[in-house]
């Protein structure tokens, strides 16, 4: 038995058993989701645990023909960057189904039947190895988060859904126009055997057409990252999700847009993506300024979380695009740490909604004083957040930070002030929220955590220690992944690129 | 010619869905004042005793594959593609008129009979090979068609429809008539194969000539498939007919339209390519264009879905601008995924819309999963399959008409196509967004339970979106193979 496949499988099993479960009772509903969600979590260590650390390539593929004309492939397989991230889906999913325990009142059934699908779709998208299929999950991840906004979500649900929705849709056909395209030059959907056929020659792209096929993928990527401009649908969808909508969407589906830069324009198109990198790179750093600017003056928590997300992604675009070792492993560990930090922080403000019925800022203060262990783990994760050494973030940042250095020491510069803003936006938020005089709105409301909370919380904040003080338990496979891509991203460069000297330094270290 | 090559056992078998359904509606009307006040169902059931009946004489067809009469029809895979297509359309039409019929208090053997005539007609042009037949089969389809649109006597919206659809439905044929004319004229033959040998031979008729009668063709038929610049009917018909006969219009005789739109253009004009490609190109990005924009606007469902429909009939005219054989057998596979997913469609709002069709806005689609969640979970499938979204039909076909496009450097068409494609979510995700997100209206709670009919007309079709999107493999290997028409 495939152990990937187990992984990616479950979920789906997991739904259509949920679809069965009477509407009329809930209990069972939460704990079957709980059930095979753990279940799938305990399962899916396994991948780190199995994998093989001195092969290099994808590992636990595989390979089972779907259709016949064109050839379509049902192929799955995981690399050291793609393994994380499923294993972050699955370590999120019984986390989100715990936090939603209390907090979904009505339409229990379809909540966690719909989650569970997420799940399948999302693991999908990091494993696909056929371009159809990876569309295929693509849009299947679509879905469930579609109408977790839409039914579950705030006042303004269906507005920021179908926002949501259309966002990606639009960016994800032109990727579709693109994928097909592909598969006429190519004749085979297979992403393994289009890289080959890349790097041995046989397949070769003129600059205009590999600046078109780029765009194509990229700004479907770009929409999901978000990079600015195209960010405007996530602080929407962010705000009005429900809290495990929240988390889902910041902390794995963001992943899927630079998880697909990464892993598919980088590889497919160097010479575009190096022609491009400067303006990708400009777009980030405004991204990095620009949402910690809008983070600072938010009065609504879960918008400030929700535009934080856009400065922590420009950061991980900008490891991508400097094009050093070092860079990428950061992006790819950054891509992780801002999972589990900014997950915590959205499950940290659910639990404070969950307590108060309030997302405003204006109606906290002197949470410390009635919830002291409430404040002091959102304290951790607040520090997290902004980078403090011994936690997550900062190996992260810091490795993105040193490898543009590398690259180019002014982006470096003007990056660096996103570090800093992000302190200012995380530490006055918890002052205003935490500290203070305690009114008798938040006396009254505000219970410190409860068994179910600190079953969610611990977790959480075990990763963010053990990523902040012991980054060697996940990088090494991240690197060889990264190696890789590195090494692709230099063949099938028509016309000669200008490297920065310093780049050539960095790989031969 | 001598006369017993003219009528052989053969021919006969290759005649025999046309025969089958032709006879069996003539009876309907000989029995209906014998069976008439006794049950009300009996004629829906003979009706679909017909129907599968027809089938299995269309696959038996098959095995017997060949010209008949002179050439002038020809049983090929393409033919049993679209005979098949056009039977199983009627199925799904008879199985949610049951309850519909019942429900308007409407007369049975007529409906049914003149059902059976139109399903012949468009079976006629599935295998016609010759213009006058194609001829015969429209004018045999759209006649029993016209009638159908008016089949609610009482209803002013149903007569203004139906007089509009056969007003504007002659002209169309006569364009129709005018080009075959032509080409007559021009080639001294109406057989597909003979005019096609004229057109390509070194001193045949005049470019010019040949133009002008396939543009009048075009015109033709353009209407039939409801394609822009000539698609303004099809709003007032779809939203005044019956919700039954809508769907059916929407799938059955805009299929077989396109079958001799397709046997047509890709055989007898088709070394005319060239010329008539930049109409068809221009046809297809309008009605794309025209039907989903125009569809943002609708606030009724059965309008919404007619522009929906145009913008597909603009989707499938992109695959016949590919001009090719993987275009051909992309058209076949969207055709056969648009059938089950718009007639499932139609079936929702036909269950949804109670006595009088009274409610067909898209409000009334308020909170519909909290009441019948079977229902509207089956209306997302068929709504996610027109979006596109992937393991349904409709994504699947789409999928193949744009790979086709891009396999014939239409880059731009693909593109714009595409990004229409996307225009066309926001419109379907309104009617999810009410079924979903939104307390029950009043529609919602009065919905009658699903009648066995009703349950079979809806998960049917369901199953077939289903099936085509997870294992296209089947239908789009016939239809592959089936491509290479007979030229």
């Amino acid at each position: 038995m495939n152990l990937l496949s187990v992984v990616l499988f479950l979920p789906l099993v997991g739904f259509l058993i949920a679809l069965f479960i009477p509407r009329s009772s809930p209990q069972a509903s939460r704990t079957w989701a709980l059930v095979i969600s753990l279940a799938i979590f305990v399962i899916s260590i396994g991948l780190p645990v199995m994998l093989d650390n001195s092969a290099t390539g994808e590992q636990f593929g595989i390979d089972v023909p779907w259709i016949a004309t064109p050839a379509i492939h049902f192929y799955i397989a995981a690399d050291g960057v793609s393994m994380w991230l499923v294993m972050l889906s699955t370590f999120l999913t019984p986390i989100c189904v715990l936090i939603s325990w209390r907090y979904i009142q009505h339409r229990i059934k379809e909540f966690f039947a719909f989650l569970l699908l997420l799940e399948f779709g999302l693991v999908g998208v990091f494993i696909a190895q056929d371009l159809f299929l990876f569309y295929v999950f693509w849009e299947i991840s679509l879905i469930p988060m579609y109408f977790l906004v839409g039914i579950w979500g705030h006042d303004r649900r269906i507005y920021a859904a179908v926002k949501f929705f259309l966002y990606t849709f639009a960016g994800s056909v032109l990727m579709l126009a693109a994928i097909i395209y592909l598969y006429n030059r190519a004749g085979t959907f297979s992403y393994p055997a289009i890289l080959a056929m890349l790097s041995s020659g046989r397949l070769m792209f003129d600059s205009t057409e590999q600046l078109l096929l780029f765009l194509a993928f990229f700004i479907a990527f770009a929409i999901k990252v978000p990079l600015f401009p195209l960010h405007t649908w996530l602080p929407d969808a962010h705000v009005e999700a429900p809290s495990a909508g929240s988390v889902m969407l910041a902390s794995v589906m963001l992943k899927m847009g630079t998880f697909g830069i990464l892993h598919y324009c980088l590889p497919l198109f160097p010479s575009a993506a190096r022609t491009c990198a400067p303006w990708i790179v400009v777009l980030a750093i405004i991204g990095i300024v620009y949402g910690a600017l809008v983070s600072l003056v938010q009065p609504n928590m879960k918008k400030l979380v929700a535009y934080s997300s856009v400065s922590h992604l420009g950061f991980v675009v900008l490891g991508i695009f400097s094009f050093t070792q070092l860079g990428l492993d950061g992006a790819v560990y950054q891509m992780l740490n801002h999972g589990i930090s900014t997950g915590a922080l959205f499950v940290l403000v659910g639990l404070l909604y969950e307590r108060n019925h309030s997302l405003a800022i204006a109606d906290y203060g002197g949470v410390a004083t009635v919830a002291p262990w409430l404040s002091t783990v959102f304290l951790i994760t607040t520090l997290a957040s902004i980078g403090l050494p011994m936690l997550n973030n900062f190996v992260g940042e810091f490795m993105v930070l040193q490898g543009t250095a590398i690259a180019n020491f002014t982006w470096t510069v003007f990056a660096a002030v996103g570090v800093i803003l992000s302190a200012c936006y995380m530490l006055w938020l918890y002052q205003r929220v935490f500290y203070g005089e305690v009114s008798e709105n938040v006396r009254r409301h505000i219970p410190d955590l409860n068994l179910r909370e600190w079953a969610v919380v611990v977790p959480l904040i075990a990763m963010m220690v053990w990523m902040g003080v012991y980054p060697m338990s996940f990088l090494p496979p991240v690197s060889k992944a990264t190696a890789r891509v590195l090494d692709q991203a230099q063949i099938n460069v028509p016309f000669k690129v200008e490297l920065p000297r310093k780049v050539e330094v960095a790989r031969a270290r | 010619m001598p006369v017993n090559s003219f009528f052989n056992a053969g021919d006969m078998i290759r005649f025999l869905p046309e025969i089958i359904l032709t006879v069996m509606g003539t009876l309907m009307m000989v029995l209906d004042p014998v069976l008439h006040r006794r049950s009300s169902n009996a004629f829906g059931l003979l009706s679909l005793f017909t129907l599968v009946a027809a089938l299995i004489g269309s696959v038996y067809a098959y095995t017997q594959a060949g010209p008949a009469f002179g050439g002038m029809m020809i049983v090929d895979g393409f033919a049993t593609f679209f005979r098949v297509l056009v039977i199983v359309v009627g199925i799904l039409t008879v199985l949610p008129s049951f309850r519909f019929l019942a429900r308007q208090d409407a007369e049975t053997s007529e409906y049914h009979a003149l059902l059976l005539f139109s399903i012949a007609g468009q079976c006629v042009m599935a295998s016609a090979n010759d213009l006058i037949m194609i001829f015969i089969g429209l004018e045999i389809s759209s006649i029993a068609s016209y009638v159908l649109a008016g089949y609610l006597r009482d209803d002013k919206r149903a007569n203004e429809a139906a007089l509009k659809y056969f007003l504007l439905g002659s002209f169309a044929t006569g364009f129709f008539l005018y080009g075959v004319a032509l080409v007559y004229g021009a080639t001294g033959s109406v057989n597909l194969s003979v005019v096609r040998a004229a057109v390509t031979s070194a001193n045949g008729p005049s470019p010019v000539f040949i133009g002008v009668a396939a543009a009048l063709m075009f015109v033709g038929l353009a209407f039939k498939v409801s394609a822009a610049p000539f698609q303004v009917w099809a709003p007032d018909v779809y939203q005044g007919a019956p919700t039954p006969v809508t769907a059916f219009l929407s799938a059955g005789p805009k299929a077989a339209a396109f079958a001799i739109f397709l046997r047509i253009f890709m055989t007898a004009l088709e070394p005319l390519g060239n010329s008539w490609a930049p109409l068809v190109w221009i046809s297809a990005l309008l009605s794309m264009t025209i039907g989903n924009f125009a569809a943002l606007l609708q606030s009724n469902v059965k309008r919404l879905l007619a522009y929906s429909s145009i913008a597909h009939a603009g989707y499938v005219l992109v695959a016949l601008t590919a001009r090719s054989d993987v275009g051909t057998a992309a058209a076949m596979f969207y055709l056969a995924a648009y059938a089950f997913m718009n007639i499932g469609a139609f079936a929702v709002v036909s269950h949804l819309s109670g006595k009088g069709e009274r409610y067909q806005a898209v409000d009334d689609f308020a909170g519909l999963a909290q009441k019948q969640p079977m229902t509207a979970a089956i209306l997302t499938i068929f709504l996610l399959s027109l979006i596109g979204v992937p393991l349904t039909g409709g994504f699947f076909g789409k999928f193949y008409i744009f790979k086709a496009a891009l396999e014939s450097h239409l880059v731009w068409l693909t593109v714009l196509g595409l990004l229409n494609s996307a225009v066309a979510a926001y419109y379907y995700l309104r009617l999810l967004v009410m079924m979903y997100m939104y307390e029950p209206s009043e529609a919602a709670t009065n919905a009658e339970p699903l009648s066995a009919g009703m349950r079979a007309a809806l998960i049917l079709p369901a199953l077939g979106t289903l099936f085509l999107g997870i294992f296209p493999g089947w239908v789009l290997d016939f239809a592959g193979k089936s491509s290479n028409l007979v030229k």
